[in-house]
């Protein structure tokens, strides 16, 4: 007989919530946002330049998507 | 008559004045409802003011339109302003410029900020009037800042040449820091160190003063020499406001115009021609309205994505 005081199991969160945490994507969006902005302004290759629009733009919207997915 | 019944009398002459249809109506509206009239013109206000610039900017940024030009035919032309932005080595350059503005500026307004923080938060005899004396600077306007630095630098009068040329024993005429190539960026530079190091201080000071006392007394009661407790103590705890100064700062100087304007207008040359300075030839000089509106929003995504960095940090700051 279990006792009223035993803490109850808590159930494994579900696998595709385990995965969408806010933590490690913002994490990851941030340094996404880094790498364009750094990309825009260094002054090695105007190839990274070409691209740090689209890779600062993706930052952005990773970012803005996955300020929504729970803590 | 007593002051409440005057109230009464006066509530009761409003509610009188209100007209009846419109008193009825709002009288039937929900909590929700009521709450949403009154937030809507300062919606409407935003969406006129910042919405709907930003929306025009995106569409104008796809087409050939020229300002100087309102009748002409507009046509579409897809991606093409923004290729030619995200290869063209001048554009490329005045992001170097602007990159080599920042960089500096930064390095410097933080550990001038934090020395002076630190300084301040010593709680010495008069640091009050001494914290007001340098926080100065920070609450003029950067056009007053920008135009008095010009007098300042001015190689025959100016005090600035002045004081380099007492100090180390130069003609203060022999050295321009706004027409020389090799001074012109760091003529801005200190200037905006100069007005915007306060700033960083204030925000230091902050997180000095956040950190409680009783970590202190706990190291010295562990023995730990005043650098242990500078190192492990005090740079951990002040560094998530170190990081917000960076940041706010960092997308400050990114978007700087009208000190560079006012100093320098970008020159001599190309040599202090920032993003910014770059935009608005492009805008109001050469009138690629379209092309300029594209690099604007370039710039836009760049600082909007370095805002949300800052907001994140602000939230991690909050909740310690």
């Amino acid at each position: 007989m279990s006792s009223l005081d035993e803490p109850r199991p808590v159930p494994p969160a579900a696998r595709p919530f385990r995965l969408f945490r806010r933590g490690p994507w913002e994490n990851l969006a941030t340094l996404v946002i880094a790498c364009g902005v750094v990309m825009l302004m260094q002054p090695f290759s105007i190839a990274l330049y070409g691209w740090s629009f689209i890779t600062t733009l993706a930052g952005t919207v990773m970012f803005i998507v996955v300020s929504k997915f729970p803590e | 008559m007593t002051e409440s019944s005057t109230v009464n009398h006066l509530v009761h002459h409003a509610a009188q004045s209100t007209p009846e249809p419109v008193a009825r109506r709002v009288r039937g509206l929900s909590d929700r409802a009521i709450a949403w009239l009154f937030i809507a013109p300062t919606i409407l206000l935003l969406l006129a003011i910042n919405i709907f610039p930003l929306i025009w900017t995106i569409q104008l940024s796809f087409t050939n339109y020229r300002a100087n030009r309102p009748n002409a035919a507009v046509s579409n032309v897809g991606l093409d302003h923004y290729a030619s932005i995200l290869s063209d080595p001048d554009v490329w350059h005045s992001m170097q410029v602007t990159a080599h503005f920042v960089l500096w500026t930064i390095v410097i307004q933080t550990a001038l900020g934090f020395a002076l923080a630190y300084l301040i938060d010593r709680k010495f005899r008069g640091h009050g009037f001494w914290t007001t004396v340098i926080l100065l600077p920070m609450m003029l306007s950067p056009a007053v800042v920008g135009n008095f630095w010009k007098f300042l630098y001015q190689p025959q009068i100016g005090l600035f040449n002045y004081i380099v040329g007492f100090l180390s024993g130069t003609d203060p005429s022999s050295f321009q820091m706004i027409g020389d190539i090799r001074l012109a960026p760091c003529s801005i530079i200190i200037v905006d160190s100069w007005m915007w190091t306060p700033y960083v201080m204030l925000i230091c000071l902050a997180g000095l003063r956040s950190i409680p006392d009783y970590i202190y007394e706990a190291a010295e009661v562990d023995r730990a020499s005043a650098f242990r407790q500078f190192w492990s103590i005090t740079l951990p705890m002040a560094m998530p406001f170190i990081m917000l100064a960076v940041l706010f700062r960092g997308i400050e100087n990114f978007k700087m115009f009208d000190m560079v304007n006012l100093l320098t207008s970008g020159g001599p040359g190309s040599t202090t021609e920032v993003a910014s300075i770059t935009l608005k030839r492009e805008a109001f000089e050469k009138w690629r309205t379209g092309y300029s509106s594209a690099f604007a929003i370039i710039l836009f995504v760049t600082v909007f994505g370095l805002a949300n960095i800052y907001v994140k940090a602000l939230n991690r700051v909050k909740s310690r």
